[in-house]
């Protein structure tokens, strides 16, 4: 297996962060959006990672590990707040129902 | 006896005083007896003056100083008096021949309710006129002088109630006030160069040579002008006839005898200092010459009896001026003399036609009148010959021949020598008498001859007979103390005057011309309309020329274009408050100005805010769609916001 380069961890980080973007843009599931959110969020642990070995440097390494920790708690927060709102009597996971805030 | 001077002054004068607060207390009779009683005796005053002066030493002037006026280091004045051979004249006339014609007056006015205020200022006149004539001072003389011009003023506009009169009064008081604004100036120019006004110490002054020519000449100038205005010369002409408004013994008195020969005395009595400026002597005779024809073409076509013997006055007086002019004063006195006698008659005899005839002035509307009063046309007769100078007979001949035959030989320095001056003024006295006596005898032919047109009413009083008779009586025989040398060797006059006139260089065709000219004036007057079936009747109206010479050649209307009608203009400006028009047409457009930017600013500001709410709003609703409450589009909010970036970033 030929050594990946970094051009093409860069690409493939880019395509990941496009793929997390358009699907929080353009799905109305509350649940994909999540998804979506954890896959930008890798897609940007992945260049820290690809950063780091090219650079030979641990600190991409570290920020991995936090963006890891951070997408953990996005997770939970993002499904507390699905939770709660089928606790108030809202049972629905379209996102652009929640207009309240609409000016 | 030099105490008679102050009291020949002072009779008249306490006359008017007394009438003029007396008026309406006092019967008409009273009046006139009064008034004709202190002239009365004033000339009486003046003939025992004369009789005392004439047997007395020539070389002792009578002369008394009433007190000193004012005094500086610089100049002093003197109200005095001083008896001279022309003064004593003067007061001999005036007084005489005012004497004379406040008699006519007593009753020719005893039907006015204002005659205390007649013959007060009557009696003022001729005490004013005593002053001009007797004050040593000139500037006494002038106080003279401006009491005659008040004087005649209110004499002209008498019968006040007619706007015509009254007009005609200032316009007379005007010409002849420009006349004294003149003549004071030439007073002042003489005193600050002299230090005195005392008619001596200014004649000292000359004859030492003190005086600068040009100072000189502008005194000359300044004196004769006011001389001009007070005589009714050009371009002075146009008051005098106008002042027949007033009572004919005013005319009689004022406007003939005495007060506009004043100029002519001013001028005889400064001879010296006029014969020591050549050109102003050339001025005056020319003007004197002009005016005498101007008059007499005026005077032919008039057809108001007193309008004719007042342009007949203006032009004697041309005559006067003329042998001022041409430096025989004494000529200028003794026609100055005869004149006021014949004129005076001239006048009075008028003025008891027209009485007679109600008031009727137009000549035409006169005619055959020597059938219905005899007696007043002898007067007139005598008066008209002596006017005419018929020979021999009358005193007009021998004055005028006196002037007539010394202009012949005269010598101006000043006029161009291939220019015979003194000849063509001498041709145009001549004319001047050719045409004097034409006019004088149309208006007797007109008047007393011919068919009867207004029947007369009435006698002529024997109060007012006695005065008629008396002047002609002089203006017949007035003239013989002064004779051509071909005549007579009489100079009775000239010796009076002390002054040796050049009788001998007078030829012999000169006297014949001068005699022949009033004799073919009056055949030629009698062809035209004297006959029983006259060439004219009436001189054609229609022409111009005519029409401009009926007018006094226009010169009203020239002095109305040229300074009436600026003056009223002035005068129309103030009243309208030009200024105060501007001032509120400024502040009419600083208001304005104010409220149209008060305007402009409400409504821009109007506008300014309105937009302003205008934009707010649309940004609020702008900003309010972005706020949309969906978390999908704040997402891609962000997203284009970081791709902005991006690109922002990226390009730069």
């Amino acid at each position: 297996m030929p050594p990946t380069t970094f051009n093409a961890v860069l690409l493939l980080s880019s395509f990941l962060f496009t793929i997390g973007l358009t699907g929080v843009l353009i799905r109305r599931n509350l649940l994909f959006m999540l998804m979506a959110l954890d896959i930008m969020l890798n897609a940007a642990a992945l260049l820290f990672v690809a950063a780091g070995a090219h650079w030979h440097d641990a600190t991409g390494q570290v920020m991995f590990l936090m963006i890891l920790a951070l997408a953990a708690a996005e997770t939970a927060v993002g499904l507390a707040i699905i939770l709660a709102l089928h606790a108030r009597g809202r049972p629905s996971l379209d996102a652009d129902t929640g207009n309240l805030l609409r000016g | 006896m030099s105490y008679l001077l102050p009291l020949l002054v002072f009779l008249p004068l306490a006359s008017a005083l007394f009438l003029f607060t007396t008026a309406g207390k006092i019967s008409a009779q009273t009046v006139g007896f009064v008034a004709a009683s202190a002239i009365g005796l004033s000339a009486l005053c003046s003939i025992v003056l004369a009789g005392a002066f004439l047997t007395s030493a020539p070389s002792t002037p009578l002369q008394i100083t009433l007190w000193e006026w004012m005094h500086t280091q610089e100049f002093s004045a003197d109200i005095a008096f001083a008896l001279d051979p022309i003064s004593l004249l003067m007061i001999l006339v005036v007084t005489i021949v005012g004497f004379l014609i406040h008699l006519y007056a007593i009753r020719y006015m005893e039907e006015e309710p204002g005659i205390a205020r007649f013959f007060g200022c009557m009696t003022l006149f001729v005490s004013a006129m005593l002053v001009l004539v007797l004050s040593s001072d000139l500037l006494c003389l002038f106080i003279g002088w401006e009491g005659v011009g008040i004087c005649s003023y209110l004499l002209i506009g008498f019968w006040y109630e007619n706007p015509r009169n009254t007009a005609a009064a200032r316009k007379a008081f005007y010409m002849t006030r420009i006349g004294d604004a003149a003549m004071l100036c030439g007073l002042l120019i003489l005193a600050t160069s002299t230090g005195s006004l005392q008619t001596h110490t200014v004649l000292t002054a000359l004859g030492a040579g003190t005086i600068a020519p040009q100072t000189l000449t502008a005194a000359a100038l300044f004196l004769l002008v006011g001389g001009l205005a007070k005589s009714a010369q050009i371009p002075f002409q146009t008051w005098l006839p106008d002042a027949m408004a007033g009572p004919t013994p005013t005319s009689a008195l004022i406007h003939a005898a005495t007060m506009v020969t004043a100029g002519i005395y001013l001028i005889a009595r400064l001879h010296l200092l006029f014969a020591a400026v050549p050109l102003v002597m050339m001025l005056t005779a020319i003007i004197g010459a002009l005016t005498i024809l101007m008059a007499a073409c005026t005077a032919l076509v008039q057809t108001d009896l007193k309008r004719i013997l007042a342009w007949s006055t203006i032009s004697q007086l041309g005559y006067m001026f003329l042998a001022l002019g041409t430096g025989i004063w004494q000529a200028a006195v003794f026609h100055l003399m005869t004149h006021a006698f014949f004129k005076a008659l001239l006048f009075l005899t008028a003025g008891a036609i027209i009485a007679r005839l109600h008031h009727e002035q137009d000549i035409f509307r006169m005619g055959g009148l020597y059938r219905s009063m005899p007696g007043l046309t002898a007067a007139f007769l005598a008066g008209a010959a002596a006017l005419a100078g018929l020979p021999l007979v009358t005193s007009g001949f021998y004055s005028k021949e006196m002037i007539l035959s010394s202009i012949w030989s005269a010598h101006f320095p000043l006029a161009p020598l291939f220019l015979p001056l003194a000849h063509i003024l001498w041709g145009m006295a001549l004319a001047g008498a050719f045409l004097t006596a034409l006019y004088i005898s149309r208006c007797v032919f007109i008047v007393f001859f011919g068919p009867s047109r207004t029947a007369a009413s009435g006698s002529t009083p024997r109060l007012m007979a006695i005065p008629l008779a008396c002047l002609s009586f002089l203006s017949l025989f007035g003239g013989v103390i002064e004779m051509p040398d071909t005549l007579a060797p009489i100079h009775l006059f000239t010796r009076f005057l002390s002054s040796p006139f050049p009788h001998a260089e007078e030829p012999v065709w000169l006297v014949l011309t001068g005699g022949s000219v009033p004799i073919a004036g009056i055949v030629i007057a009698w062809i035209l309309w004297g006959r029983a079936t006259p060439v004219m009747q009436e001189i054609p109206g229609q022409s111009t020329i005519i029409r401009m010479a009926k007018e006094g050649w226009g010169a009203d209307a020239l002095y109305d274009f040229l300074f009436v009608q600026p003056f009223r203009f002035l005068v129309w400006l103030t009243r309208h408050d030009i200024l105060d028009y501007l001032i509120l047409g400024i502040g009419r457009m600083t208001r304005a100005i104010s409220t149209f930017f008060e305007t402009a600013r409400t409504r821009s500001l109007t506008l300014f805010s309105g937009k302003t709410i205008l934009f707010l709003h649309e940004g609020d609703a702008l900003l309010a769609r972005f706020q949309n409450g969906r978390v999908r589009w704040y997402a891609a909010w962000i997203v284009a916001g970081l791709c902005a970036a991006l690109v922002s970033g990226v390009v730069s």
